[in-house]
């Protein structure tokens, strides 16, 4: 049976249940006015704040990095220019162009309310949205999902991947989806789990969200085949192509999700490889492959949401920096201030936001790493209010606990 | 067995039936029982619980065999000493290490004579793959069939804990060597021995980065500024940081900053050997300690003072961090979670805890604790099966034979779950919730019905149900499974059962 099918399956099964399973998509569909899209890119392992965007203007910066460290812009293998000050790693040429559009913003020294060197506790604390690790099981995106101005009782949020990372876990209605090598299931065999899942609360709503993600997934695979720009596969160096085409197939699959009138609103996706011990590289090398990926997978999304792309805000966010020099292996250690990134059509961008601390030995916190000067959850609370309408109370109580001293950032998102 | 555990087991208040399930943040079967009626205690250490919990999934028979009493099959399998693994085609670490180093600098030297042979360069990946296919068949076709499935189920949990992950470089041809010469032997030993064998393993000193931390004072690192290299030398703290927070300690418990740092200037020098380049030294693809590499002088970890032993302060050091209290701690909150439940209770915690204390660090005394502990045995299916988990009990409820090829890889990967590939040192997660996306659970269903198509006939599903789930098959599986509109079809629902998805 074709995996197209699989809708018809759904519509018979969703009578056959009185209805009760799967409202998701009729409740999509009233909402047909103007609709804000949001991505969020996870990157796990602590990406180097200062590789991606290095401070190539601060009088500490060269001597600290010595042999990764970054040019000015114009010279060979140099930074793209930002502002004078910051430039952006040369693997991010769309990145580059965004901010040319005045389409992407970039954080410096933010960090979450983790000060430790735990990847794992500071990723639970990024995802959580609490000031401590391991104080919730849900996340920040999910609990801000059930606080959205129009309600709605479908799935308002997928994830790419088989499973759902914690920001994205909780009491809203949310679905994964990842592509399928396997032969598409029987009509009666669904509908027999269907009946067998019954009484299990669990798996019951995990098979109804997943057969619905594959058919709104086969309805947009049907319209549009997953290509990468012709601009990106000239310029891009190999190893960024072979990497790009990983990060190709998943930010096909958001935009096919996003652009649908009736689809979720919010799309989440993780990114792995940035934990940089040893030899990092510089202008080229490991983590310039990966950068250089990203931003294609990055552009591919751009690409195929289309008009969608102007109500859309990306954010990349990771967990914690790294160590400000260079450690005795040509990489860096775990660190605190990082980078964050806010792209897209509905960004106001064009400008880089840092209360930069500098990078001076006693500017440094605790001597090693980039001193935090912004808390993340500014700026998550200023694109959930801003982009989605989130109240300002539910941010400081129920989507990020105790944290009422954490302002919404103003004017991130274009008026 | 046990005379007086019903009577601990009402004293504990055992919570089996909690009510209000979100399916968003539990994957455990909490009001699966429930709905069949009133919550049901069944006999401590039952043979159900006993094979799919505690082991790798019950194979045709099993039940049977396990006799009335599950606890009693569990402690005679820590018994003798663990098995291993046994393949003609299996190498030792060293070996697989010092040929793959040789062929990384053949590599590095076509890269440099600007040949830019492509032959040259694949040939690393080349020579890797086909050892991790034979070390992941060996591995599966003995969990598949091993008459001891809980040795294998706390290899896993140690393999895990330890974790490596072959997306870095050589680690695809040693994962496998690593678990069988680390863990394996150490399984049913002593937790230090295991620490030390694991930290010096140059599999782990690879993953983390160790072979090239260099003790800032240390000989090599003066003959470098005296040179003026513009390259910093230096320490790498990765390992240090990890064995701290990730194999023994616990993050949180207390170490800081200082303690990672000055752990990591004591483990300088714990390297790899080579006879070629810039620090050659020692047998190619052995552990070796390389005094030049190693920083001087005496250092403190955890307020103790630790003279310069050369290799002896790092050994030192690693003996001290397993003997710490919040080591028993962090080991036990783990286990618990592992077998039990995800949330551990703390009752189980604090008596596992105590046997690893108690017995400084003998395991089979840890595990013989967590047999003990009542929470080990409540009624349900509390713990959602991982990937591996769920493929392998497949495997073995079928009977199904794990083929020479790639073939018995495919599912790892399409279930989301590539051997020794967790992406991190922190292993793979181990709550319902990491595992039981949408997706996730499409994709085992999708697996379960090629399986039951490709096996068809061959078995019989309404026998096999009771068989492989004993007290846990639910009236609702057991209809369907009957009910079902082909062999094929059986075997899909049977595999897809909720009671199948969990342990």
């Amino acid at each position: 049976m074709a995996r197209m099918q699989r809708r018809d399956f759904l519509s018979l099964s969703a009578l056959a249940a009185g209805g009760a399973l799967l409202t998701t998509r009729l409740a999509f569909a009233n909402a047909s006015r103007r609709r804000q899209r949001f991505v969020v890119v996870i990157m796990r392992g602590a990406l180097d704040g200062l590789a991606a965007v290095p401070p190539y203007a601060d009088p500490d910066y060269a001597a600290l990095r010595r042999e990764v460290a970054l040019r000015a812009p114009g010279t060979a293998g140099g930074a793209l220019p930002l502002n004078g000050f910051f430039g952006l790693h040369p693997s991010l040429v769309f990145l580059q162009q965004c901010y040319a559009a005045r389409e992407l913003i970039v954080f410096h020294a933010v960090a979450s309310p983790y000060r430790d060197r735990s990847h794992f506790d500071g990723q639970d604390v990024l995802e959580s949205g609490t000031p401590r690790a391991h104080a919730s099981q849900t996340g920040w995106l999910n609990r801000a999902l059930t606080q959205l101005p129009e309600r709605s009782t479908g799935e308002l949020g997928v994830a790419l991947g088989q499973n759902v990372p914690l920001m994205m876990r909780g009491p809203a209605g949310v679905s994964s989806w990842s592509p399928s090598k396997l032969p598409a299931l029987e009509e009666d065999t669904l509908a027999r789990l269907t009946d067998l899942y019954a009484h299990d609360p669990l798996l019951s709503v995990r098979l109804a969200d997943g057969l619905q993600a594959d058919a709104i997934a086969a309805e947009e695979a049907a319209s549009t085949p997953a290509t990468m720009s012709a601009a990106d596969t000239a310029t891009r160096a190999p190893r960024a192509q072979a990497y790009g085409a990983r990060y190709a197939e998943v930010t096909h699959a958001a935009a096919g999700f996003l652009k649908q009138d009736d689809g979720p609103k919010v799309a989440v996706f993780d990114t792995t490889g940035w934990d940089t011990h040893a030899n990092e590289g510089g202008a080229e090398g490991q983590l310039a492959g990966r950068l250089g990926a990203l931003d294609t997978g990055l552009a591919t999304l751009r690409q195929e949401l289309g008009p969608a792309w102007n109500d859309t805000v990306v954010l990349l966010v990771t967990e914690f920096g790294r160590t400000a020099a260079v450690n005795g292996t040509r990489g860096t250690d775990h660190g605190t201030g990082a980078a964050a990134f806010l792209l897209g059509g509905a960004v106001a961008g064009g400008r880089v936001v840092a209360d930069w601390p500098g990078l001076s030995g006693h500017a440094l916190y605790q001597g090693r790493d980039l001193a935090p000067t912004l808390d993340l959850r500014c700026v998550f609370k200023g694109i959930l209010a801003e982009h989605l309408g989130v109240p300002a109370r539910a941010l400081d109580e129920n989507v990020f606990p105790d944290s009422a001293g954490a302002k919404p950032l103003r004017g991130l998102v274009r008026a | 067995m046990l005379p007086e555990a019903g009577g601990e087991y009402n004293a504990q208040g055992v919570t089996f039936c909690r009510g209000g399930v979100n399916p968003a943040s539990t994957g455990a079967l909490e009001g699966y029982v429930l709905s069949s009626g009133a919550p049901r205690m069944l006999e401590p250490s039952n043979p159900a619980i006993a094979a799919n919990r505690f082991g790798q999934g019950a194979r045709p028979g099993d039940l049977a065999n396990i006799g009335a009493d599950g606890r009693d099959w569990l402690r005679a399998q820590l018994r003798e000493a663990p098995p291993a693994l046994a393949a003609a085609q299996l190498r030792p670490s060293a070996e697989i290490l010092a040929e793959g180093l040789r062929l990384r600098r053949e590599r590095e030297q076509a890269k440099k004579s600007g040949s830019a042979a492509n032959p040259e360069l694949e040939k690393l990946g080349q020579y890797l793959k086909p050892i991790y296919t034979s070390e992941v068949i060996a591995r599966f076709a003995h969990a598949a069939s091993t008459e001891r499935p809980f040795v294998e189920r706390l290899t896993q949990f140690w393999a895990n804990h330890f974790a490596v992950s072959i997306d870095k470089q050589f680690l695809a041809g040693l994962a496998g060597s690593f678990e069988r010469e680390a863990i394996r032997p150490h399984v049913l030993g002593r937790f230090s021995d295991m620490l030390l064998a694991v930290e010096s393993h140059p599999a782990m000193l690879l993953y983390l980065d160790n072979h090239l931390s260099v003790g800032p004072h240390s000989q090599a690192a003066l003959r470098g500024e005296r040179r003026q290299s513009q390259r910093r030398i230096g320490i790498n703290e990765n390992l240090a940081r990890e064995i701290m927070e990730l194999h023994t300690l616990g993050v949180g418990s207390g170490y800081t900053q200082a303690d990672v740092t000055s752990f990591a200037e004591v483990i300088t020098g714990w390297s790899i050997g080579d006879d070629r380049g810039r620090f050659a030294s020692g047998t190619p693809g052995q552990f070796v300690f390389h005094p030049e590499l190693h920083e001087p002088g005496a250092k403190v970890v955890l307020n103790t003072r630790y003279p310069d032993t050369g290799v002896g302060q790092g050994v030192a050091v690693l003996r001290d961090l397993a003997r710490q209290q919040a080591t028993a701690h962090f080991i036990a909150t783990k286990l618990v979670r592992h077998f039990v439940a995800d949330d551990p209770p703390a009752a189980a915690v604090k008596r596992v805890a105590g046997a690893f204390t108690a017995g400084e660090g003998d395991l089979v005394a840890v595990y013989r604790a967590l047999l003990d502990a009542p929470e080990s045995w409540t009624q349900g299916l509390s713990k959602y099966k991982t990937p591996a988990d769920y493929i392998v009990s497949a495997y073995r409820g079928l009977a199904l034979p794990v083929e020479a090829g790639k073939g018995p890889l495919a599912p790892f990967e399409l279930l989301g779950q590539r051997t020794w590939s967790p992406g991190s040192p922190a292993g793979w997660p181990d709550r319902g919730a990491d595992w039981d996306g949408a997706s996730a659970l499409i994709k085992r269903i999708e697996w379960a019905d090629a399986v039951g198509a490709r096996v068809g006939s061959h078995r019989d599903a309404a026998q096999l149900a009771p068989q492989l789930l004993g007290a846990n098959l639910s009236e609702a599986t057991r209809t369907a499974v009957a009910r079902a509109a082909s062999a094929a079809q059986g075997l899909t629902l049977l595999l897809a059962a909720p009671e199948f998805m969990r342990r």
